[in-house]
């Protein structure tokens, strides 16, 4: 039986310090002002997922869509502790403005595969050592390397139940790495990364 | 027949509670006092975490408060269940911030699968309505995201309730008297009439990319009004033919 998630997912932004240098000259212009302080966390409701192996539909309207690959933490029984960890693809309609909550950019139905696995902690390892790979139909596009996190998974965690606890079953991504590849119906998606396996979703033009 | 519920803890154990000559009816027949129970949100559990959409300026003079041109899409953001808390339950104000508010809103609870759904067909989608107090902590705005979750999201500060109350006993969730009291004193005052985007409008909306499942939430916005609450302080904030949430800051 696959995983899937009992609690709130949590998407999060500008985590990586690719991610961040390459917006960071936008930073201190409007709208944003200055750099985030506080981690900047989306949320990826029920709707959005989407199990190991199933197709994902992509709306006519979308071209294209950016492929946030990611290990995201879940959360066990007991304040802070984790259950293990999962691999993900966080899709998002391609948008330049972080601004605004992202909604309608993230939440269309189908819009997070989810990894069959879920990675007790002691076989994942220490989460600063992941690496994750990306293929569109079977052509390398993206590497991504967790020691490049600027909060790394226990910090995050630390710095996001400040202001909010997580709770068993929540899901909180550690983050992803810069240039997300694009990918459009009719691609299939392939992350994996050591120990995790590989999570694959095709998309697909959703139907009219 | 009108039907309202409650969702209550008595004597360690979770019941549906109705209304009756003041007091509370459980759903084992037993007859107590509000006060006798400690209230959750009137939700009824989902197989799957509940969806929380909840929009920011959708009033227009709430916007023009907060120095924005009035939206031209819906602003929305998603909140986590563990925000939520019950009636009478208490919210804790960070010691060392400058402005925590309170935002009372009409709560729709989606009553059936919504995908695609045209505005003139929306209602059939309502299954009811309860109150939310959407508190923030401006302190913590930050432009990414914004509202971001540090703002929105924290532990208790999303009460809601006391009742869930079925949208045939709200015929016109459009035209409410909207309230709030910070110790008796009325502080905000405004009426559903002058959301920006109405509920027809975000049921059609929203389900146009995403589907809404049963027991998913709209909240819906709050209008003018909004003052700083320190601990101590009792907010009331009551949607007319809906209910009259209480919470007191910790």
């Amino acid at each position: 039986m696959s995983f899937l998630p009992h609690g709130t997912v949590y998407g999060t932004l500008l985590n990586s310090q690719g991610e961040w240098d390459a917006l960071r000259a936008q930073m201190d212009q409007p709208p944003y002002k200055a750099p985030p302080k506080a981690p900047v966390l989306y949320v990826k409701p029920a709707n959005t997922w989407s199990a190991h192996g199933a197709s994902i539909p992509v709306p006519a309207h979308v071209p294209q869509v950016e492929v946030g690959a990611t290990i995201a933490m879940v959360m066990g029984i007991g304040h802070g502790t984790v259950a293990g960890y999962v691999l993900l693809n966080d899709l998002s309609v391609p948008h330049a403005s972080f601004f605004r909550p992202p909604v309608r950019f993230k939440c269309l139905d189908g819009f997070l595969g989810i990894g069959a696995a879920l990675v007790p902690p002691a076989e994942a390892g220490d989460p600063a050592h992941f690496k994750l790979e990306v293929r569109i139909n079977g052509e390398l596009k993206q590497t991504f390397d967790f020691a490049d996190l600027i909060r790394p998974a226990e910090q995050l965690l630390a710095d996001v139940n400040e202001f909010m606890t997580l709770q068993p079953g929540d899901v909180l991504m550690l983050g992803c790495g810069p240039n997300r590849p694009l990918a459009a119906a009719g691609d299939r998606i392939d992350i994996s990364a050591p120990g995790f396996g590989t999570l694959t979703n095709t998309l697909m033009a959703e139907a009219v | 027949m009108s039907m309202k519920y409650a969702r209550v803890i008595h004597q360690g154990a979770t019941h549906t509670a109705g209304e009756r000559d003041g007091q509370l009816l459980l759903d084992n027949g037993a007859l107590v006092s509000p006060d006798a129970v400690t209230w959750l949100p009137p939700l009824q559990p989902t197989p799957r975490p509940r969806t929380i959409l909840a929009l920011g300026l959708n009033y227009a003079d709430h916007a023009k408060e907060l120095e924005f041109k009035a939206p031209e899409e819906p602003l929305v953001f998603i909140k986590g269940e563990a925000t939520l808390t019950g009636h009478r339950q208490f919210t804790r104000r960070p010691p060392d911030v400058k402005f925590m508010h309170y935002e009372c809103e009409l709560t729709v609870v989606v009553g059936k699968t919504a995908r695609r759904v045209k505005r003139e067909d929306a209602y059939d989608f309502v299954g009811g309505y309860t109150v939310a107090n959407d508190y923030a902590i401006r302190d913590y705005l930050e432009n990414w995201y914004r509202p971001n979750l540090r703002v929105k999201n924290r532990d208790t500060c999303t009460p809601l309730g006391p009742w869930f109350v079925d949208a045939k006993d709200v015929p016109n969730p459009m035209a409410l008297a909207l309230q709030t009291t910070v110790n008796g004193k009325l502080t905000q005052s405004g009426n559903t009439r002058d959301m920006i985007f109405d509920v027809p409008f975000l049921i059609e909306y929203f389900s146009s990319f995403m589907t809404l499942q049963p027991g998913d939430l709209i909240l819906t916005g709050t209008p003018d009004g909004v003052v700083d609450c320190q601990p101590g302080d009792v907010i009331v904030t009551t949607i007319e033919g809906v209910g009259e949430l209480i919470n007191t800051i910790q």
